[in-house]
């Protein structure tokens, strides 16, 4: 096992260089650069910006080096002393961006993922349970509606219903008090009662189709002579799904948590705009947009790494629930 | 609580009486069971035969309430009778009832069919067993262990102090049938249901199991209630038989009564079919005499297959006449079925030749040539499967099932491809007007003889049947063994016979190469090789067989095969 896990560590350094030069060199396909996108934001508000300008601000940020060495230079900073880069847009450290919208990117991923849980499963299984009752095609219709209602518009109803009815302060993850202050207790208090909005709008949508699964799941598991065996024993109804199809059902969700992170960042990022939420996913939209491909590819490298620490977790988990996989 | 009544003692432990099981469909009412009444004494066993679909097995799952969603039982009444003197009819309780929980698994429990997939594969055997002794029983959880370790070495599972943390996927067949009956047996229940425990093993183990459980019955003065297919598992066992078709009990008597002076005619043919398989064919012993000069079609020669470091075949050597039957026989794991496949040449062989003699008569080695020449000579090799529901594509009709090899070769098409399927329909003994149906709306049998209709389309002159017979109803076995026989007469067809079944080899082949762990150990006339056999194998396999008759209970003739260790250097090996 431990080795196992120690090759999978070391794969993990080729993958990432691979993925990480892979987003640098797609950042840099579209024609022009960040100072050609500087010139043209100047140019819409009637500024000029003359030639010797843009030449010594290309000079300043070395895009005129060739990409391999831009690209060496960059990886280099990151290796030597976790520098990431300078992002050409707000002047600053890309660290010093990145770093907090990540955290709360993560923690809205990790709230919504146990919300979505917390919901799916339980319905997932009375679903399969009670096949065909009114209790699961009520269920079904509301998957559906939440599989087809996109989330953005179901964003714009809840913070219209939020402020306007209950007069709840929406948008953000924090009140305006708080969003530069440091980190205190009050500040977690002012988180909680903001994520609420969109977790429940994030788990909408994904637990639709995890109920969806999961009664699959659990049709494919519950006609299995394993469970009329564990009828059979005289365990009750409940302790017998719990133990015995339950538990089986569960091992694909394991496997669904290495691509649920990237999922979160890149597949928010609609929401995230409209709620106004501070983190990764507008940031990276933004930064593409500009072409300020330091800022972008930090992120692009960042979510790799959280994919493949997320599919080694899922593969370490399913080993260690399931013996087929860690025995065979 | 009102259906507990006490009752006069002496009562058999277990009284069925009118049962009625009904599965609600679209379209009405299919009734599963119909008025079914028997007993079980205590310490006897009852033996429920019949072939699929006659609701033996749901007659056993009535019994303890654990019918699959929807049935249920609609009518009569199944009476427990406990030592105690305490009665309760199981077929008023609820199958969620707590009252039903208890009787399952303490007073009454079961085991089934396929011991693989009725464990769960995510936990440990000795979880599972505990579960089923905590359930029932005051214990702690050491003790409940050590209990379990006790049961387990009762069922004869070697290092049962480590077995017990195994997974199901780590033990063999067997030991998992075992460890099925030690979970069975955890509560020390006074009736045991064994639904088919012993069919997916292979006939040494059966033997083993059977054994089993018969010792731990008279040490427990339990009933036994055993629901086979098997007659000559029915011979050997049963007390009391009843014999059920199509939800109706045919028969019921004493196990004398039933093999010596069966009344019923359903019962005679159930008997019939096994005794006829202790002979050979009658269409085989009509036939001439095959021309034991001419040469082989297809021979053979020291072929190997290796699976990574499993030899899967170890320098096979044997040969087929033209119009031959060749029977491979052998338990699981044997490599028969590897042997099949390899001349279908659908693995590349490690070493060894296989020399196929054309129509023309020059030879080609099966085992080397390639592309279009390969495509030629798999035209003439053909194959039936074991699996008639896995094995046709069920979203083609029939007529595309049996068309596809004339359609992909460009042989025929349009009006010819539909007349020549309806004729190969008809030569199978099908109803032509079906073609357009899907395989679904077809038996098992007339499956197989789909299966058959299309590895004949090409006028191949080598079939390789795998176990073609083997999932198969006894009554519908023969029709489609002597349709075999009836086409290799007409179409002059060569058959490599594959079959763990000793008593179809017998009824149908002329030769038999009996296979033991990759190796042919014995080749010979099929009636010497299934009734004199030579090698200790086949005569510890043939010692295995339950035969047919309850007047013939041996079992100390049985014995099981251990091959002799080599001898390395001078010193005797383990």
């Amino acid at each position: 096992m431990l080795k196992f896990i120690g090759k999978r560590l070391l794969w993990m350094i080729p993958s990432l260089f691979a993925v990480s030069f892979l987003a640098f060199v797609l950042i840099q396909l579209p024609p022009g650069d960040y100072v050609t996108t500087y010139i043209a934001t100047l140019a819409a508000s009637n500024e000029v910006v003359d030639q010797n300008t843009a030449t010594q601000l290309r000079e300043r940020f070395g895009l005129d080096d060739p990409l391999l060495v831009q690209y060496g230079k960059w990886m280099w900073g990151i290796l030597s002393s976790g520098d990431f880069g300078i992002s050409f847009e707000w002047q600053q450290p890309v660290s010093g961006l990145i770093w907090e919208r990540m955290a709360l990117t993560l923690v809205l991923a990790i709230a919504s993922l146990l919300a979505t849980w917390a919901i799916a499963l339980p319905i997932g299984v009375y679903s399969a349970v009670k096949k065909y009752s009114i209790g699961d095609y009520a269920f079904t219709a509301f998957s559906f509606f939440g599989l087809s209602v996109p989330s953005f518009l179901l964003a714009l109803v809840l913070m219209y219903v939020a402020a306007v009815e209950f007069g709840a302060d929406v948008g953000g993850l924090f009140s305006q008090e708080y969003e530069t202050a440091p980190w205190s207790i009050a500040k977690m208090v002012d988180l909680m009662t903001h994520i609420w909005l969109p977790v429940t709008i994030l788990a909408v949508s994904s637990t639709a189709s995890l109920i969806r699964v999961m009664r699959a799941n659990m049709l494919d598991e519950l006609p299995k002579p394993y469970v009329t065996t564990a009828r059979a024993k005289g365990l009750s109804e409940f302790r017998l799904l719990t133990k015995y199809p339950m538990r089986i059902a569960l091992n694909p969700f394991i496997s669904t948590i290495a691509w649920l992170l990237p999922n979160l960042i890149s597949g928010s990022v609609v929401v995230a705009i409209v709620l106004n939420l501070p983190t990764a996913a507008p940031l990276l939209l933004q930064a593409l947009m500009a072409q300020d491909m330091y800022l972008a590819g930090a992120f692009v490298l960042l979510i790799c790494a959280l994919t493949l620490i997320g599919s080694l977790i899922s593969d370490i988990l399913l080993a260690m629930v399931d013996p087929r996989i860690r025995l065979e | 609580m009102s259906d507990v009544l006490s009752m006069p003692a002496r009562k058999p432990l277990l009284e069925v009486r009118n049962l009625v099981t009904e599965f609600p469909l679209r379209t009405g009412v299919f009734r599963a069971v119909n008025d079914l009444s028997f007993s079980i004494e205590a310490g006897k066993t009852l033996c429920v035969v019949g072939e699929s679909g006659s609701g033996k097995s749901v007659t056993a799952r009535s019994i303890l309430q654990i019918v699959d969603a929807p049935g249920q039982i609609a009518s009569g009444s199944i009476m427990l009778n406990t030592a105690d003197g305490v009665s309760i009819d199981l077929a008023k309780l609820h199958p969620r009832s707590k009252a039903i929980r208890a009787v399952r698994g303490r007073d009454i429990a079961m085991i089934f069919q396929e011991p693989m997939s009725s464990l769960s594969p995510v936990h440990t055997v000795g979880d599972q067993i505990t579960e089923a002794i905590r359930l029932h029983m005051k214990m702690t959880k050491d003790e409940a262990r050590a209990e379990a370790i006790n049961l387990l070495r009762q069922v004869e599972i070697p290092n049962p102090e480590l077995a017990i943390d195994r997974y199901a996927f780590q033990y063999s067949g067997g030991m998992r049938q075992r460890a099925m009956i030690a979970m069975a047996l955890a509560c020390r229940p006074k009736l045991l249901i064994a639904d088919e425990p012993t069919t997916a093993l292979d006939v040494t183990t059966q033997a083993e199991i059977l054994d089993l459980i018969a010792r731990l019955q008279k040490q427990s003065g339990m009933a036994v209630l055993f629901i086979t297919h098997d007659m000559g598992v029915v011979a050997q066992i049963a007390d009391d038989v009843l014999v059920m078709h199509h939800g109706v009990a045919k028969e019921y008597g004493t196990v004398e009564q039933i093999f010596h002076s069966p009344q019923d005619t359903y019962t005679k043919m159930l008997i019939g079919s096994v005794l006829k398989l202790e002979q050979k064919a009658e269409i085989r012993l009509a036939r001439p005499p095959l021309d034991q000069t001419a040469p082989p079609i297809l021979e053979v020669r020291n072929l190997s297959q290796q699976f990574g470091t499993v030899k899967a075949l170890d320098n096979v050597s044997i040969s087929l006449l033209p119009g031959e039957t060749l029977g491979i026989v052998g338990e699981s794991g044997s490599g028969k079925t590897t042997m099949g496949r390899a001349i279908m040449r659908l693995y590349d062989p490690s070493a060894g030749e296989m020399l196929y003699r054309k129509a023309d008569g020059s030879v080609v080695d099966l085992a080397k040539i390639e592309g279009e020449e390969l495509k030629k000579a798999r035209r003439e090799l053909r194959m039936v499967f074991q699996d008639p529901f896995g094995s046709l594509n069920p979203r083609m009709t029939v007529a595309q099932v049996i068309g596809e090899p004339l359609l992909v070769n460009g042989i025929a098409r349009g009006r010819e491809l539909d007349d020549r399927v309806s004729h190969l329909m008809e030569q199978v003994g099908l109803d032509p007007r079906g073609r357009e149906r899907y395989p679904h709306a077809f038996s098992g049998g007339q499956r197989q003889r789909i299966g058959i209709a299309r590895a004949i389309t090409l006028n191949p002159r080598i079939i390789v049947a795998d176990e073609a017979t083997s999932a198969l109803d006894v009554s519908v076995r023969f029709q489609v063994l002597d349709l075999l026989m009836k086409l290799q007469d007409q179409l002059g067809l060569a058959y490599i016979f594959i079959s763990h079944d000793i008593g179809v080899i017998r009824y149908m082949c002329d030769r038999v190469g009996v296979m033991y762990r990759g190796k042919i150990v014995e080749v010979g006339e099929a009636e010497k090789v299934c009734n004199a056999p030579d090698h200790p194998y086949t005569q510890a396999l043939l010692s295995a067989i339950p035969r047919p008759d309850p007047r013939d209970r041996d079992r100390s003739r049985r014995f099981r095969y251990v091959e002799p260790a080599p001898v390395k250097n001078g010193s005797a090996g383990r």
